[in-house]
């Protein structure tokens, strides 16, 4: 998937037109697990969408798998197919009266039937862990870890090649977040392309392959985790919360000790070591000083 | 793609102009005083003083003369039907026919009065509409409204129920975008097929569509009660309404145009009459 000078404003033409993206580029490719942050309004959910063919480029180009997005470009349908994508809150989607029916609509959609459909609804629901119990029972009455898993697995069901997912754990506790991102592992080695929107960052750098940071939509910093990191050591982002990682380098750099966070845990540890015992650090009495 | 957009009519565009500061209640009576003179004059004559005054909206609105006559698109269709019929069902004078269509020269005249009337009005309504705030807006109708709360007219309950209508439909907007935007992205498909399959394809947009709106129904009515809204309670305003010189004069202002325009109206018949 290659999109490349994306732009994209609301209601152009109008009094009220708000520039949502301007010239983002970014390409993914299957096997990889492309993280978007940015802060709320800063365009990341319009880039989503844009991934999906449900909004078209106004300008810049947006092709998947050899198929340019352009208004009158056939074939966009397919292209929903390939590019599953799981909206913020997925479960307000439900509509129908069991939890089967939910996962069969999109499989359905697409002409899917009989033992065909059955096989998408089966590897959609294995795939996220879903009590087979739990199919007959109204999507509804489910708990909200569950409900969360009916709607990723009515995704996955239409079998995508990329899985686009805008804040999959929003509204989600702490178990129910590291069993998302299992699952979004497993995916990816399977060979989906995995396409993650989110504000939190930490979450982001840990599992994530690539990531892009959007700033009122522009894309301000792109690369793999450790740049990223470095990056935000450099310049924070206004309305992210920097990980721990970066914050901790911000206040040794304050102190005149300057990490490279791009290299690995073990090499940070060592020249912390080094500055044993504390030279550096004004002010401050040595014996109380220590790592 | 971009759903349901392009609905102006009457939408509240921020601003600082003349007629953005004049009080609603000001407004809501001009409106309906416009309305008035659009129903008493609407001759050709009438028309292009109405035209003069709609070309002098922008400098009191600071609303660009595009976005106003935008605002009348949504009832083209129906201004067009309108000055059909009248076209083609006017008794007069026949300048045309083919079968038993006949345009007569009157047929002609009503129609084009008839669509520029329904025009106008739409026009002038979505000037109040976008130049004052809902708030404001049921805050001004509820004050016109009170003396019938004398014969029990629940005037203050009707300004709540009104805010909250008004406050809600850009959010509904956007839920039933976003709704169909997942839906679409699951594969649904709501533009093939004869009517009966176009109709059940929206089931899976107006179910969560409603879930979504019970709830929210729900927790505003929360929000409500621990704020202590209990409903026919006089209520104080933080920003009371301010009938000054500038509305008197506004309201003076139009009557006297309005006057104007019924005047040459009634002499321009008369004459006609005369001839």
């Amino acid at each position: 998937m290659i999109i490349e000078h994306l732009s994209y404003s609301y209601n152009s033409g109008t009094p009220s037109e708000a520039l949502a993206l301007k010239d983002v580029s970014v390409s993914v490719s299957r096997g990889e697990w492309v993280s978007i942050v940015g802060h709320t309004g800063s365009g990341k959910s319009t880039l989503a969408q844009h991934m999906n063919a449900l909004l078209i480029p106004q300008s810049g180009l947006v092709e998947i798998d050899g198929v340019q997005v352009t208004p009158k470009a056939k074939g966009l349908r397919e292209l929903r197919r390939k590019v599953g994508l799981v909206f913020q809150y997925p479960e307000q989607q439900f509509f129908a009266e069991t939890a089967r029916d939910e996962i069969a609509f999109a499989p359905a959609n697409w002409g899917a039937s009989g033992e065909e459909l059955e096989q998408c609804v089966d590897y959609a629901v294995s795939s996220v862990g879903l009590e087979p119990d739990l199919l007959g029972a109204n999507p509804f009455s489910l708990s909200g870890g569950q409900q969360r898993r009916v709607a990723m697995a009515s995704v996955i069901a239409m079998k995508p090649d990329y899985l686009v997912l805008d804040e999959p754990t929003a509204g989600l506790d702490a178990p129910g977040i590291n069993e998302l991102i299992r699952l979004l592992k497993k995916l990816r080695s399977e060979g989906l392309a995995v396409i993650q929107v989110t504000h939190d960052l930490q979450s982001a750098l840990d599992h994530s392959d690539r990531l892009l940071v959007l700033e009122n939509g522009m894309s301000v910093a792109g690369g793999a985790p450790e740049e990223i990191a470095q990056y935000l050591l450099e310049n924070p982002v206004r309305g992210l919360v920097m990980p721990p990682l970066v914050q901790f380098a911000a206040g040794l750099r304050e102190r005149g000790i300057t990490l490279d966070l791009t290299s690995d845990i073990g090499t940070i540890i060592k020249k912390i070591e080094e500055r044993r015992p504390c030279a550096g650090i004004a002010g401050e009495r040595q014996d109380t000083c220590s790592f | 793609m971009q759903f349901l957009s392009g609905i102006s009519l009457g939408q509240f565009i921020p601003g600082d102009s003349l007629l953005h500061r004049l009080d609603p209640r000001c407004k809501i009576i001009s409106t309906f005083l416009l309305i008035t003179g659009l129903f008493m004059a609407s001759k050709i004559p009438d028309l292009v003083l109405w035209g003069i005054f709609l070309l002098a909206l922008p400098a009191l609105s600071g609303i660009s003369l595009k976005t106003i006559l935008k605002s009348a698109r949504p009832i083209l269709f129906l201004v067009a039907i309108t000055a059909l019929l009248n076209l083609f069902w006017t008794p007069g004078r026949a300048v045309f026919q083919a079968g038993f269509l006949k345009v007569t020269e009157e047929g002609l005249m009503t129609a084009f009065e008839m669509g520029m009337r329904l025009f106008f009005l739409v026009v002038f309504a979505s000037m109040l509409m976008m130049t004052t705030n809902p708030m404001a807006f049921s805050d001004g109708l509820e004050r016109l409204l009170s003396p019938l709360s004398k014969i029990g007219f629940p005037s203050s309950e009707m300004a709540v129920m009104m805010t909250i209508a008004l406050r809600f439909i850009p959010t509904l907007f956007e839920e039933t975008d976003r709704i169909l935007k997942a839906q679409l992205s699951r594969g649904a498909d709501f533009e093939s097929g004869g009517l009966l399959k176009r109709a059940r394809s929206f089931i899976p947009v107006l179910i969560p569509l409603f879930i979504l709106v019970f709830q929210r129904a729900e927790n505003l009515a929360i929000a409500m009660e621990s704020r202590c809204y209990v409903p026919g309670m006089a209520r104080t305003r933080l920003n009371p309404l301010v009938w000054s010189g500038k509305e008197t004069a506004a309201i003076l202002g139009l009557l006297a145009f309005i006057t104007a325009v019924v005047l040459l109206d009634r002499s321009y018949f008369l004459g006609f009459v005369a001839i």
